[in-house]
């Protein structure tokens, strides 16, 4: 029992942002028109794919303490390679998904290497590598387009049905034992494997928690001997991992790449509100991926109730920023509290 | 013998960068043009006057960066300064403006030192917030008042061949040397910078300081947008957005600690200097937007390994 309330105290920002996404997303589907149905899912789920993944690349670096203006910028770039390779024979394009994550991966190592070796503060390094890789971006695709494989994208980006359909397996996607988990959206299972094959085995390695000491006390963590630079580096090389990620994605689910600028500053700033109201904290050492990815719902979400009760999108920023405004507020309830004042400050 | 202080060093540094960028342009259109046009006063005049609407959200930014904080509320504070001051029009316009700063300064400080947010996501969130009753108010167009004469005066205007907007920003940067140098709240700054618990510990009232460097910030957002207004005769969608990241790299480029307690007024004027005149050369080499982006990461990398560099963890 005891037990229950520690860990339920430690969780308490993921138990908060389970809570509002269920609620808006109950709200949501019990109003649509279709609502509770695969169809609706399938649409919501490549909706919120990529914000996922950018919430997710924001976190690991934000747990060590640090942060990362250039998730958005990784993710551009990323979008701008994929729409050039993603393309051609079936080896080809497996090639170009490698060449697409490498590139995010590569980016996340330069952060790492330049805040870690270059010893500069991470928000304006990574501002700038940002600029860096956004004027990669432009490069390769100074003006939108592009191509990405039509089978594969309609594949990836639907149920699972789908992606067996399209290529021919197992009865056309039509096998008696397929039919209970046909529907499941593919951009759902991605997700789900990538926190389980890549999150979860980071997280418990002696690398991961070594992420988690720095964002507590770096000092205390350098003399019990985590290996600092290896832990900050893998950090923002695993962020670049997941925003490479998104990029990719949204290349499958656009058909394109796009260099817009203000996309990625705004994909940049809500991964920062999405790992916010996850329940990380900005000062690092708590937190965790899937408290993100709930955080990053939640942003969608909203914005999935904005279109049944037909509010003009344009009202949208209003919102997310008062629910933002909110979730932080709430964590700031410890603040009245507290007896001795000292306790607040750093 | 001269010494140079740690704070020194970074100025003189971007100083000479400064001087370096001057010369590469200067090359460039020597050989391409035949004339020296980046050395005419008449250029580095008008350089001066489009730098001075980064130079006044720098000055207001800097404030907040010594104390180790950070506004992202700037890039909507600067269009919604704007919006309304056009939209109230008359004699009223500029107090309006300026108004609209000081109240969301009020809130961002509030926020950061009584409910102790962490300054990054509070003041994310009231720029959202801004930006949704902005577009609320004008639908999502751009408003179709216009700047009143004052403001276009005062960003286009010239007294004796020099811009008002400079000597805006000239009598602003006194102010905030003033401010910094002669004044308490100034010297209260840097202390909260260099460690909050200890300037509580001295008697300083911090939750008042932060709630005053976030007010002068705000009004500094708002007195650019107001400007800029008048610059370009009217307010629109977004006017803020290139303003943000410049400003605080303008703040870093100059020696000033991003964790704040160090930093030096001089440092941010030669930062914004070494900004503007870094796009401004770039755009007549005519450098496509890719080339841009890059060689503006880089300068601010290569800035910051040669004196920005932290210490080393050691326990």
């Amino acid at each position: 029992m005891n037990e229950l309330r520690i860990r339920l105290g430690q969780n308490l920002g993921l138990l908060l942002a389970v809570l509002l996404f269920l609620t808006f997303y109950l709200v949501y589907n019990s109003l649509h028109p279709r609502g509770f149905s695969a169809t609706v899912l399938v649409q919501n789920a490549n909706e919120s794919f990529v914000i996922v993944a950018v919430a997710m690349a924001q976190t690991v670096p934000v747990l060590t303490g640090g942060l990362d203006l250039s998730v958005g910028a990784i993710m551009t770039l990323v979008n701008c390679v994929a729409s050039v390779v993603v393309n051609g024979s079936p080896l080809q394009m497996l090639g170009g998904i490698v060449l697409c994550l490498a590139v995010g991966t590569l980016a996340g190592l330069v952060n790492g290497l330049v805040v870690v070796v270059g010893r500069l503060q991470p928000i304006i390094a990574t501002l700038a590598t940002g600029a860096i890789y956004i004027g990669l971006a432009l490069f390769i695709r100074p003006s939108p387009g592009g191509n990405v494989d039509d089978d594969l994208s309609w594949a990836l980006t639907n149920d699972l049905g789908e992606l067996f359909a399209t290529y021919g397996l197992f009865e056309d996607g039509e096998a008696p034992w397929l039919a209970p988990i046909a529907w499941l959206p593919v951009p759902l299972l991605v997700m789900v494997a990538v926190v389980l094959l890549v999150w979860l085995p980071f997280r418990n390695s002696v690398t991961g928690r070594g992420v988690y000491a720095i964002g507590s006390a770096e000092g205390a963590a350098y003399m019990s001997g985590v290996r600092i630079a290896r832990c900050k580096i893998a950090a923002y090389t695993l962020g670049g991992f997941f925003a490479g990620l998104g990029g990719l994605y949204l290349a499958l689910q656009t058909s394109s790449g796009n260099a817009d600028v203000p996309q990625a500053a705004q994909y940049t700033l809500n991964s920062i509100a999405a790992v916010v109201i996850g329940g990380t904290s900005l000062m690092g050492g708590t937190g965790g991926v899937v408290g993100s990815i709930f955080g990053a719902l939640v942003i969608r979400a909203i914005a999935f109730n904005f279109r049944i009760f037909e509010i003009e999108p344009i009202m949208q920023p209003l919102f997310e920023g008062l629910v933002l405004l909110a979730a932080v507020s709430i964590g700031a309830a410890r603040v009245f509290r507290v007896k001795n004042r000292l306790e607040l400050l750093g | 013998m001269l010494t140079l202080s740690a704070e020194d060093r970074p100025i003189l540094i971007a100083g000479g960068f400064v001087l370096v960028i001057l010369a590469i342009g200067t090359a460039y259109t020597l050989t391409v043009q035949g004339t020296a046009s980046f050395l005419s006063p008449a250029y580095l005049l008008q350089q001066l006057q489009v730098g001075s609407f980064l130079g006044i959200v720098a000055a207001g930014m800097m404030l907040v960066i010594l104390m180790g904080h950070i506004d992202l509320s700037v890039p909507w504070t600067l269009a919604a300064g704007a919006m309304l001051g056009t939209a109230i029009g008359g004699p009223w316009a500029i107090p309006v403006g300026l108004g609209v700063g000081l109240l969301v300064g009020l809130v961002n400080g509030l926020g950061v030192a009584y409910l102790r947010v962490p300054s990054m996501i509070f003041t994310l969130g009231i720029n959202a917030v801004m930006r949704g009753f902005m577009v609320m108010l004008t639908g999502g167009f751009s408003p179709r008042s216009m700047a009143t004469p004052t403001m276009t005066w005062l960003a286009t205007g010239n007294v004796l061949g020099v811009p008002m907007p400079l000597i805006v920003w000239a009598v602003l940067s006194v102010g905030i040397v003033l401010l910094l140098q002669r004044t308490p709240l100034g010297r209260y700054i840097y202390a909260i910078g260099n460690r909050e618990r200890a300037a509580y510990l001295s008697g300083i009232n911090t939750r008042l300081v932060l709630v005053a460097a976030f007010v002068v910030c705000g009004m500094c957002s708002a007195l650019a947008g107001v400007l800029l207004a008048g610059y370009s005769s009217k307010a629109y969608q977004g006017m803020g957005d290139a303003y943000l990241l410049p400003a605080i790299a303008a703040v870093v480029i100059g020696g000033t600690n991003i964790l704040g307690g160090r930093g030096r007024y001089l440092g941010t004027v030669v930062g914004t200097i070494l900004i503007v005149l870094l796009t401004s050369v770039l755009s007549v080499m005519q450098m496509p937007e890719a080339g841009r982006q890059v060689i503006y990461g880089a300068v601010i990398i290569t800035m910051l390994l040669v004196y920005g560099r932290g210490q080393k963890v050691m326990a």
